[in-house]
């Protein structure tokens, strides 16, 4: 049985579709993502074997791909994936103190998801939005001006807010 | 002047939507090439005319570039666009696609027009959602319109175009990795040559572009090559983008004109944020060199200006740092960056970047040893020049500029195992 949804498939042909018809591997990005977003936020041997299967491609290109790309996790990861930037801006505009503040808040360190399943905390490279250091990323969202001592409540108010979608 | 090229558009309400580029001028350049059927020879001449030189950090001249496609040739040729913005310090094509994706898109369809490509692809890096989805709206109000698709605004020219979205890889940035990413492969760099404009995309002709280069097109054909070149400097036309990050009171992308002196765009930005002295300044994103802020103070933001001061000029990411900055310290995460990021392909870069990190770390952390310096200067120079693309460059040149200009720092940390300045961050 498939483990891929109705929906999910349709949203993987349409990117099939932008790419010239022999291509179909052109369109494995796209469809890990789809499948992680819908599989909790993580990839499975299965999920990437079915990815093959449906683009006509080797397994094992799949999971180099998959293994390739700092998106994709192997691994169960919270509801909630909250991924700071510690590259050079944001450490000149004090990510550290965003680490230590999500850390203390969360009571895990980077790279360890909360005991129950909300929160996990990944240090990723940077995002591409310097001039709003420090920033994190979670899900499609860009969280911006993070500085605890510029502005002391915007991480608690982002935590509150990823909650509140509980 | 300021704001007249990518950022023209940025004070409409809604200055993403097709309404608002119409307004202010939109598509009128794709309808007179279209509909006076100019030939792409004169407008490649005109680009050419205007020393547009690439946004993406190479500075290679954009009309050059296309001269070099094979636009006679039959079969399917490619226009790429380079939205995969990721070295430290960047971040204006993110804001040319939140707040004018209809200019890159207009450019784009000119671009595909210019050098016969009938598709074109945006690689947008996969962390850029928001940046994804006001592009992919635009696409489709262009669609709707006529501007985008097949037999545009009945022309007979036809120029599909779609976004393929990354992943997070920070090589693909590299314009043959960001090829086999789309081809639906690892983001591993290719060897050159062959050269994408004899074999790129899916082996054809192909011709990548940053988002920034490719957002000028139509504002450069609109009002002139000429035009164009007379905003900058003769050696790189028009203006440019700066990102201005880190101890600054006012950080942002602006867009100035080429050859603006450093010490005015510092004081767009706000200067150095209050209280503090300028210390040093990485002018062009983290892979240039590092360039004390003295020696700074008396460069203008061009190539050769740059070049001068022993750095470069790069995608205009300008990384200030005041004086509670600890280079080591500095130099350490950006190693680490390098040694995350390097796609493991060629030896040198591989295992040189994971040495550069080890090192750095171990002096950062008070355990560095007396050789440790000339291990550092040591690994760098067995990267630099032995691998396919430029990532392994990218990480060995920070190290020797921050070792020239900041040895005494290094030293410290070694024989007193600690840094040599307060930081309040």
């Amino acid at each position: 049985m498939s483990m891929i949804s109705d929906s999910a498939r349709s949203d993987i042909e349409n990117w099939v579709d932008k790419y010239p018809a022999e291509e179909k591997q052109s369109a494995v990005m796209a469809a890990l993502r789809i499948v992680q977003d819908e599989n909790s936020g993580s990839l499975t041997t299965e999920l990437m074997n079915e990815v093959a299967t449906l683009l006509e491609m080797p397994e094992i290109a799949v999971y180099e791909v998959a293994t390739f790309y700092s998106m994709y996790e192997l691994k169960l990861v919270g509801r909630h994936k909250i991924c700071v930037c510690t590259n050079i801006s944001c450490m000149l505009n004090n990510s550290k103190a965003v680490v230590d503040k999500l850390e203390d808040k969360l009571g895990v360190k980077l790279g360890e998801t909360t005991a129950d399943g909300e929160f996990t905390l990944k240090e990723v490279e940077c995002l591409g939005a310097c001039v709003n250091a420090p920033v994190v990323q979670v899900g499609e969202n860009y969280y911006e001006h993070l500085n605890p001592a510029i502005n002391p409540d915007k991480i608690d108010q982002l935590l509150a807010e990823l909650r509140g979608e509980s | 002047m300021a704001n007249q090229v990518c950022f023209r558009n940025n004070h409409l309400e809604n200055s993403w939507s097709l309404s608002a580029y119409q307004s202010n001028g939109g598509y009128e350049v794709l309808k007179k090439i279209l509909s006076e059927k100019l030939t792409p020879e004169e407008l490649i001449e005109d680009i050419k005319l205007s020393n547009l030189r690439g946004r993406g950090g190479a500075g290679f001249p954009t009309g050059l570039k296309w001269s070099f496609m094979p636009r006679t040739v039959d079969g399917q040729k490619y226009i790429v666009c380079n939205s995969d913005e990721g070295e430290p310090g960047t971040c204006k094509d993110r804001d040319i696609l939140r707040y004018n994706p209809h200019q890159l898109i207009e450019g784009m369809i000119i671009a595909g027009y210019c050098i016969d490509a009938s598709v074109g692809y945006n690689y947008i890096r996969g962390e850029f959602w928001e940046p994804y989805a006001r592009f992919e709206a635009a696409l489709e109000e262009a669609r709707a319109a006529g501007l985008l698709g097949d037999d545009i605004l009945g022309s007979g020219f036809n120029f599909q175009l779609h976004s393929h979205l990354g992943a997070g890889a920070y090589v693909c940035g590299e314009e043959t990795a960001l090829l086999n990413s789309i081809e639906g492969k690892k983001g591993q760099p290719r060897f050159k040559p062959p050269f994408p404009a004899g074999f790129g995309l899916y082996g054809r002709p192909t011709t990548i572009n940053n988002t920034e280069s490719l957002a000028s097109i139509p504002v450069i054909l609109a009002k002139g090559g000429q035009w164009f070149l007379e905003q900058g400097l003769p050696s790189a036309g028009g203006e440019k983008l700066f990102s201005v990050s880190g101890h600054v009171n006012r950080p942002g992308n602006y867009e100035v004109p080429m050859g603006m002196p450093f010490s005015e765009l510092l004081e767009m930005a706000g200067g150095v944020r209050d209280g503090h002295q300028l210390k040093a300044v990485i002018p062009g994103g983290s892979s240039t060199p590092v360039v004390p802020g003295e020696q700074m103070m008396d460069v203008n933001m061009d190539y050769d200006s740059i070049a001068s001061a022993g750095s470069m000029l790069g995608a205009g990411s300008v990384i200030v740092m005041d004086e509670t900055t600890c280079m080591p310290r500095v130099l350490t995460r950006l190693a680490y960056f390098y040694y995350e990021e390097s796609c493991g392909q060629c030896t040198p870069c591989r295992e040189g970047t994971g040495w550069l990190s080890r090192v750095t770390q171990r002096i950062e952390d008070g355990v560095g040893v007396a050789a440790d310096i000339e291990l550092l200067d040591s690994v760098a120079g067995n990267i630099e020049g032995t691998t396919i693309c430029a990532l392994g460059d990218a990480a060995a040149m920070p190290v020797r500029s921050f070792l020239k200009h900041y040895r005494d720092e290094f030293q410290y940390h070694i024989d007193h195992k600690k840094c040599m300045v307060e930081s309040d961050w």
